[in-house]
């Protein structure tokens, strides 16, 4: 196995996710224009923060006229599972060079560390085939997700009203979230901050839905916690 | 808007840092398990609150509960969890969505 097959084998196992990316790219930039922001600030969300679902929440946010602390905050909080992911992946790529581990944080998003810790399990490999690996499934995902933030950003402004878009942005969070309800703690968590965020909307500046977001992660850890130790 | 390239850099350095953490440290530290734990829930416990409002009182019909994006939200939910399929479930709600603006 040369470097190079191992960029292909990367790139062949994130090709599934470009029906993904391609509409949320889109989405982002048409939603992004119609907020108001200017072509470089979309770019700008897309090029520096290379985050789905945390641009959408502070483009949100701002668009509510929130306090900057609170869309900040708020917006790295979706953030955190990347230190969960960076965390997971140290130990695999930790011994690279300081410019590819510059390189794999700036580009790691949920697709690549999902698919290159698989890989590494199924088939341990040396450091520089995995992280050959990891830059075939980084290199399509963030591409992808400038152009097509781009072609959102220019397109959007065309489309007309009647297309509900205020709509997108939930009906989005809610398709990444479904398949990520994968047992009962999860499921514990969701419902958690759905009915907490409801029950705390009377606070001000989006507080709420961070005190029912933290209870929920407690919930969550807690009914792991229950769950494993019935189980054992 | 008022300051968004603030928000757009502080936010850039900021998940940068979040990726770089552990990665920066090559593999030296570990997290503890409670930690991990707690993380493990971040999106499912930061997404839902945030979409909830916006189902339950849309911006865009002046905060009335409207039953096309009612049904719309829960088609998405209901087909993304089968299917585990974001697309899928992309594809459902938005059907949903306009069929029953169509109707109503």
């Amino acid at each position: 196995m040369t470097i190079q097959s191992q960029f292909l084998l990367g790139l062949k196992a994130a090709a599934p996710f470009i029906l993904v990316l391609t509409p949320f790219g889109l989405l982002f930039g048409v939603v992004a224009t119609e907020a108001g922001l200017t072509l470089a600030q979309t770019m700008g969300f897309s090029i520096l923060m290379v985050a789905g679902a945390a641009q959408f929440v502070a483009l949100q946010l701002s668009a509510e006229n929130a306090p900057t602390l609170i869309v900040l905050a708020t917006a790295l909080a979706v953030n955190l599972r990347l230190v969960m992911y960076s965390a997971a992946l140290a130990p695999l790529v930790g011994k690279a060079s300081l410019w590819q581990r510059l390189l794999i944080a700036y580009s790691l998003t949920d697709q690549s560390f999902a698919l290159t810790v698989d890989a590494a399990e199924r088939q341990p490999r040396p450091l520089p085939h995995l992280v050959a690996f990891y830059a075939g499934t980084s290199v399509p995902t963030v591409g992808l997700w400038y152009v097509f933030t781009l072609v959102g950003a220019v397109a959007g402004s065309s489309i007309p009203p009647a297309f509900a878009l205020d709509f997108a942005l939930p009906i989005t969070f809610l398709a990444m979230l479904a398949p990520m309800l994968r047992t009962m703690a999860h499921v514990a968590a969701c419902l958690t901050s759905v009915v907490g965020a409801l029950a705390l909307a009377f606070m001000p500046y989006g507080t709420g839905l961070l005190v029912a977001a933290l209870l929920a992660m407690i919930v969550g850890a807690r009914v792991e916690m229950w769950q494993a130790g019935r189980a054992a | 808007m008022d300051g968004i390239w603030a928000i757009i850099l502080i936010l850039g350095a900021g998940t940068f840092l979040l990726r770089f953490s552990f990665l920066g440290f090559g593999g030296a530290r570990q997290f503890p398990d409670w930690a991990l734990r707690l993380l493990r829930y971040t999106p499912v416990a930061v997404l839902p609150g945030l979409v909830a409002p916006m189902v339950i009182w849309p911006a865009a019909t002046g905060g009335e509960t409207d039953p096309a994006r009612l049904a719309a939200a829960l088609v998405t939910v209901a087909v993304g969890f089968w299917t585990r399929n974001v697309l899928w479930g992309i594809l459902g709600g938005a059907g949903v969505l306009y069929t029953l603006l169509w109707l109503l």
